[in-house]
């Protein structure tokens, strides 16, 4: 799975993907932030999924495309074009935080949630380097 | 080196409420005795504390015509809990929150001061506009809300198996506007980190459910209390769209839509805050 069409399935954020294991191992808060998180989260983006897995807080394994029974701690997930309107390089009101989408009930968060609660401020740091301009 | 001492007095009042004894901290900046200007009484946030106004406290365009009062609830901040405490779980009721905030204006002899309050604090004045109509010169609610929705479940915010201070900072830190300076965005944020265990999620009681107060707010009469509105464009919490509903249910509230602010104005950015607060101060004062 690559070029275009897969990252429009992935809601637009392939290329971030890509460099993401890069972006978090330059991200030194991010990484002391999270420096005893061992958890794997679904990102599930329309029809398509990501399986991330963290180990000490950097990101050991990304995996996307024909998932079979993708196994995760915790998953998030929504339409395609939800997710690219949170990973929007400058998101508007409201459309700027995870917690915003769950609140209206767009994205919804479901599995084990000690791993994403426990260290949200990591997550939060995560997904930023999701988009296009880091805002974190 | 360079040192500077900001114009800002601390001091512990000891105040018997409901029974129960209190010692609360609380900050004034401002002239008082016979210089005394008009009291304005700034009530913190959930889970956080009256630092929140430091930026208020030390611009001399506020202080020049207003004393600026913040008490850090009992619970938080440098206000101790009372007595007992750790053989009960706290919760904030609207009953407890609106006498407090009354028994503390009464022991400091305030004569009807401006009250100020964010998020629970810009709910409670709600409240207090209900309950006490005639005992405040206006009263100003940022970040206001009749009542609001969960969006997560508050248990997270009290367990032994997860950070108190981690998760609360976690979940409020996209309340903060993306414009805030980095500085005073995690300022912010380092005030929700010490709060004390359980205390944010105890606020969120009367933020959540027992402050419920949507059937009321037709009642408010802004005749005798005018109330001002102020709500961050940021704010997903009490959205710019919740405190317009208030604004719609209440004759005479007025409301400003604050651009490129959150949930928390005067912490998160308190110049910009302060070009929206004040023109509200300046039509109180004007008022007398």
């Amino acid at each position: 799975m690559g070029g275009a069409a897969a990252d429009a399935d992935l809601g637009g954020i392939g290329t971030q993907l890509a460099r993401l294991a890069e972006r978090v191992d330059q991200d030194t808060a991010l990484l002391r932030r999270g420096r005893i998180l061992n958890a794997s989260c679904l990102l599930i983006i329309g029809d398509a999924s990501v399986l991330l897995r963290i180990v000490d807080g950097r990101i050991h394994d990304i995996r996307h495309g024909s998932l079979v029974t993708p196994s995760a701690d915790f998953a998030i997930s929504g339409d395609a074009a939800v997710w690219r309107r949170f990973l929007a390089a400058s998101p508007p009101p409201g459309d700027h935080d995870l917690l915003a989408f769950v609140k209206r009930r767009e994205l919804q968060v479901t599995g084990d949630l000690h791993p994403l609660m426990s260290h949200l401020l990591y997550w939060k740091g995560l997904f930023a380097h999701l988009r296009a301009e880091p805002t974190r | 080196m360079t040192a500077k001492i900001e114009p800002v007095v601390g001091r512990y009042l000891h105040l018997d409420y409901a029974g129960r004894h209190y010692r609360i901290y609380f900050e004034t900046a401002g002239p008082e005795g016979a210089e005394r200007r008009i009291p304005l009484v700034c009530l913190h946030t959930a889970g956080a504390d009256g630092r929140q106004y430091r930026g208020l406290m030390n611009a001399a365009s506020v202080t020049e015509r207003f004393q600026v009062i913040a008490f850090d609830m009992p619970w938080h901040g440098k206000s101790s809990p009372p007595e007992g405490w750790q053989d009960e779980e706290y919760r904030l009721t609207a009953d407890f929150y609106s006498g407090i905030v009354m028994a503390f204006i009464a022991a400091l002899g305030l004569e009807r001061p401006v009250v100020m309050g964010c998020s629970i604090g810009g709910r409670v004045v709600l409240h207090l506009g209900l309950r006490h109509p005639d005992a405040f010169r206006a009263l100003i609610g940022l970040e206001s809300s009749a009542h609001v929705d969960p969006y997560y479940d508050t248990s997270w915010l009290h367990r032994a198996d997860v950070h108190g201070g981690e998760v609360a900072a976690g979940a409020v830190s996209g309340l903060v506007a993306p414009q805030a300076p980095p500085a005073n965005r995690w300022e912010t944020l380092w005030h929700y980190m010490q709060s004390g265990p359980g205390v944010f999620k105890g606020d969120l009681y009367f933020y959540g459910i027992d402050g419920d107060v949507r059937s009321e707010l037709g009642r408010i009469d802004t005749k005798r209390c005018p109330l001002y509105l102020l709500t961050g464009e940021y704010d997903y919490s009490c959205t710019p769209e919740d405190t317009l509903a208030v604004a719609r249910a209440v004759p005479g509230a007025k409301v400003t839509i604050m651009k490129e602010l959150g949930h928390f104005p005067m912490s998160e950015n308190p110049a910009l805050f302060l070009s929206y607060l004040g023109p509200v101060l300046a039509e109180i004062d004007a008022r007398g």
